[in-house]
This record gives structure tokens, sequence and C-alpha cells, in this order.
């Protein structure tokens, strides 16, 4: 493989001179309990080619049969996104030659998808809204895993051979894509990383996946061109579209806007060499930040698709489409609304709290008890970042809400402060058990005994006659220092605020 | 009438890993050109009134429950495989080196 660096013009220079198109091929693997044309589990992390029967394998004789419960989630996905649902539909098989493809062809859908013709409203930074228009959602299955042996990079370059598992192949996926995305202008890799995040909160939302893009369960392909701006009082959409190139497998929000990013200035650079597109698949690597190529893309007709004959149509009742439709969940964008009005939360706090995938935990704990800010100070603050120093989610973390909500009540009560509050959750995180049976265990409890605070308040102040002066000069902000001192002298057990109202008293 | 060509032919061969030689190419070209043309005769019957029959048996909605059913096991799995290694299917190199 040869290792040669593109060349790119700034992000700006290429914005100014050049429209970019887009368009977003995202992959959702269905949480089904089995496969899409049989009924080997779909478990993740299972031991290799345990999941697999003459099915799955592609095995002479074996006879597929669609997951009913998959072809719902297609519909329910497709319904989500304001899609027309088709009243018949069929398989179709892709025929090309892959070996973590045990049957030499995938099953898909090819003109006659599940869904087609629907939209999704994405909301940017900005709080402006961008419409992303869904050409088609359909069905088909996912591949195995290969294992690349031998050359420097365990990557398929350089390989001598290949090991294949096939307990993925078959999985359900559903292939999401979206029409060709104009004018986002400069805002392109913005609408592409908020449409993405928006279709995984979606998606989510329906129960119908894991969406985690991190294992592969959520995987985007991003589609760019650039053509040639129209300059004023031109028609842009008049401007033929440019070649496009399709970045494969992008695995995180951020790497989808990193990658399209880069591709604009790529293909910028390109251009301006007075050199053409080459239409080809790139491979996106995280640690360089650029993209790499890969094979040239083959025409549709290449893959030979036609009707699978070992299937029968799928023909959803318009009864069933009409019961899935009413079974949606609220939006994600409305519920987002609607709760950050429940909760009294700021545009700034919210968005903290969408940023730290906290919306769910945060519900919970309200719901069992805590303050909608008391629940977002734990979640978006000492928790996301003790989460954040050990790199796992927030939801994996051994605290639960109820232990949440507990502590937000016990500092509520004047029972902790801040700071033994954060020794408790110590105490929960080390798994000592409940937060109030923790408190009880560390001794860890506010002096609530008024004779005890006062004791420390005269002595601080007898012993800190200066400081004391100042502020019986007026000097409110010297009292911290006595209040410090107060809290040394109770072993931090105080209540700080019931101090400082003691002291000021005393003293003014 | 549809005819099919021998850059076709070799197109379709080289789609489906099919070597031919230049004279099996002349041999199929023309015997598929032929067989195209036995297929084109239905074109020439009225069949307006037909609807197109994508399979012979008229069912739609054949599916099965999301329940989870025995899978082989690996060694089942790996019998008919060439060569395997590490319970895995061992294949090929898959890019040639360039």
């Amino acid at each position: 493989m040869t290792t040669t660096t593109d060349a790119v013009v700034g992000y700006d220079d290429a914005i100014a001179r050049f429209d970019p198109v887009m368009g977003l091929e995202v992959h959702v693997e269905l949480n089904t309990a089995t496969k899409m044309f049989c009924g080997c589990a779909t478990v993740f992390g299972a031991e290799p080619n345990t999941h697999v029967c003459p099915v799955c394998l592609g095995l002479p004789g074996a006879l597929p049969v669609v997951n009913r419960t998959a072809v719902e989630s297609a519909i329910r996905i497709g319904l989500a996104l304001n899609c027309s649902i088709a009243d018949w539909c069929r398989f179709a098989r892709k025929n090309y030659f892959y070996p973590d493809m045990p049957k030499n062809f995938q099953t898909s859908q090819y003109d006659e998808p599940i869904a087609f013709e629907g939209y999704l409203d994405v909301e940017l930074d900005d709080g402006s809204t961008y419409r992303v228009d869904i050409e088609r959602a359909h069905m088909e299955e996912d591949t195995g895993k290969s294992l690349h042996v031998g050359g420097a990079t365990g990557r398929i370059q350089g390989a001598e051979y290949s090991l294949v598992d096939f307990n993925r192949a078959g999985i359900p996926l559903i292939e999401i894509v979206t029409k060709p995305l104009t004018g986002a202008g400069e805002r392109a890799p913005e609408v592409a990383r908020a449409y993405v995040s928006a279709l995984r909160d979606l998606v989510k939302a329906l129960g119908v996946s894991d969406v985690r893009m991190e294992q592969g369960s959520m995987r985007c392909d991003a589609n760019v061109s650039l053509r040639a701006k129209a300059g004023d009082g031109g028609d842009q959409n008049a401007v033929p579209l440019g070649t496009r190139t399709e970045t494969k497998n992008v695995n995180s929000l951020r790497s989808v806007e990193r990658a399209i990013h880069y591709e604009i200035c790529r293909h910028a650079a390109v251009l301006d060499s007075g050199a053409s597109i080459l239409q080809e698949t790139r491979h996106w690597h995280e640690d360089t930040g650029a993209t790499t190529s890969g094979r040239p893309k083959s025409d549709a007709d290449d893959y030979r698709y036609f009707p699978e004959p070992d299937l029968v149509p799928v023909a959803p009742a318009a009864e069933l489409v009409e019961q899935l439709r009413e079974s949606l969940p609220e939006p994600p964008a409305k519920r987002r609304k609607r709760l950050q009005a429940d909760w009294g939360y700021s545009d700034l706090e919210m968005r903290d709290v969408i940023n730290a995938g906290a919306i769910d935990l945060i519900e919970q704990t309200v719901a069992n008890g805590a303050t909608a800010a008391g629940a977002r100070k734990w979640w978006t603050g000492e928790l996301a970042r003790r989460a954040n120093n050990e790199g796992k989610a927030l939801e994996d973390f051994g605290v639960t809400t109820a232990d949440i909500a507990a502590l937000d009540g016990m500092v509520r009560d004047g029972r902790l402060n801040d700071s033994m509050a954060r020794q408790v959750l110590d105490g929960v995180l080390a798994g000592e058990g409940r937060p109030t049976q923790v408190a009880d265990a560390r001794g860890l409890e506010l002096v609530q005994d008024d004779g005890a605070l006062e004791a420390a308040v005269d002595k601080v102040i007898a012993g800190n006659e200066a400081v004391a002066d100042k502020v019986r000069a007026g000097k409110l902000n010297a009292a911290g220092a006595l209040i410090g001192q107060v809290m040394k002298e109770l072993k931090g057990q105080a209540d700080a605020a019931k101090a400082r109202e003691m002291i000021l008293a005393k003293l003014t | 009438m549809s005819s099919l060509s021998r850059d076709e032919v070799a197109h379709v061969a080289m789609l489906a890993r099919i070597n031919l030689t230049d004279d099996e190419l002349d041999t199929l070209a023309g015997q598929l050109d032929q067989i195209v043309g036995f297929v084109a005769a239905v074109g020439e019957i009225g069949v307006e009134d037909v609807p197109p029959m994508s399979h012979p048996l008229p069912l739609s909605n054949v599916t099965r429950p999301d329940v989870v059913r025995p899978s082989l096991d690996a060694a089942e799995a790996l019998a008919g495989a060439p060569k395997a290694q590490a319970q895995r299917f061992a294949v090929p190199r898959i890019l040639d080196e360039e």
C-alpha cells in the first residue's frame, strides 16, 4: 500500500468557492433476539461461529424465513422518519463476492424498500432547524467479521490470510439513506453530525437498536461532492452535482463531522489542480484525521440485483401500520423541549445535559424525588467527570437514579453538605451500600446541634480577632476565612451556610 | 429484438468470477443470444392483462416469531470448511498486493 498525503485547501477557502452536497447512509443493527432470516441468537461478543446455522452460513438447500419483529421495527423506524410505508415489497439479492458474506450475495431490498420518502428535522447548535429529506429505509442483513492475519498492521492490507466469524452474518440491518443534502454550505459537517445524532436519539427512543456507534450497531457512510458556486443571483440547484466519494464506516459523531470537513478540503484541492474526483470509497482514519483511497465504486448494475426467490413478498396490512404508528414514542426533539420547560433549565444547561447523555437519567432521578437542579448538578457535574475519567458510560456507572435522588434529598434536608455527599458517593461506588447506609457506616452527618456549632464559632472568633475585626468593619468577605476554621473545627461536618449566618449575627 | 453482445457476456462472466477463454466466449455469446431470443418470444404474446408474477406461490407475509432456535455448534459449522483456525473459517488473502 502506498501512503500518500493528499493535498487539502483551507476549509474557509473551499467553502468560499464550492457548494458541498452530502448524502448519508446509516446502518442500524436491530436488537431483535434472532437474526433476519433464521433463529440464531444475535449476541454481541459470543465465541466465534457459535450462533450460526445452515441459513446464515449460506449452506445449500437452506431456506430463509423473515423475522416478524424485524419487519415491525423497520416499519416503526420508517414511520418515525415520516416515511410512507410500502403496502407490498420484496427482498432482493445483491450479488458480490467477499469472504465475510457466506452466500455470495446479501439479502437486501432494491427498488422496493419498505419505507420511502420521509424527512427528519434536525436541530443545529444555534437552535435553527435543517430538514433532512429521507429517500428510503430498507431491510437487509449484516455480514460476518474478519480477522486479518500476517502483515504488520493487523489490517487487511498486507495480510496473508483472514479468519471469518459468521456470528454477525444475518443480523437484521436497516439502512437509512438520505436524499442529497444541499444548501448547508459551511455548516455541512455540522448538519451531518446533527442528523446522525438525531437519528441515533430517534432509534434509541424507539427501542429497536442499541445504536452504539463504538460497538458498530450504528454505522455511517458519508458521501460528499463539491460543485461550483452559482454566483450572485444564480440558481445553485441548477448547478449539476460533482462526483462524489463515499467515506465508509465512520464510527463516532465527531468523526462524521471531521471526515466530511476533511473530504471537502481534499475535493477542493483536487478540483483546484484541474484534476477530477475519482468516484471511489474512502477509509477514515481517526488518528490522522484523514481519509485514504479505498476501491473504485461499482455502478449499481454490477451487483446484478434480482428479486429474492426464496422469500415471499412483505405486505404490511394498513391496520398493522396504524397500530405501529400508535405505538411510536414522543419524538426526542419534542420530548427535550417539554423536559427543558418542566425542569426550568437554560439552553446552555440543557445542551450540557444532552451532551452528557443524561436526559433519561435525570428524568428518572427527578421521578425518584430529586429536584431538577440537584439531578442536573450530579449527573452533568460530579458523575460525568468521574465517568469521563474512567472512560465509562454514565448508565454503566454502578450508581442508580434512586441513589442520586437519595443523595440530593440528604443534602436538601441538611443532613449532608456537598463534600460529605461526595464521600457518600465514593462509598456507594465502592459497593458499601445505599447512600443512607454509607452515611451511617462512615459517620457522615452534619452537626445538627446548634450548641456545638455556636461553641465552635465562638472559639474561632476568639482565636482570630484580627479577621473578626475586618468583618465587624463591614468586610463581609472576610467571614469566609472564619467559616473555613469552623468547618475544620467540626471536621467538615458543619453546615457552612448556617455557620456563616451565625458568624455574621455575632459580628454585625 | 434484444441481443446479447460478446462484450456483455464477458462482463457478466467477470462479475460471476467465471474465467472464459476467447473460444468459449464466442460459443457462449452465440448460445446465450439464442436463449435470450427464445425467451423474448414470450413478449410477443398479449399479456397486458396479466400482472407480473414474482413468485410461483401466491403468498405474502410468511414470517416467524423472534424466538431463538438452536444453532450449530462451532465444530459442526466448520466441518465443511477447507481450512479453519481459531474456530474461524480461514480464507485466502482478500486484497491482492498492489
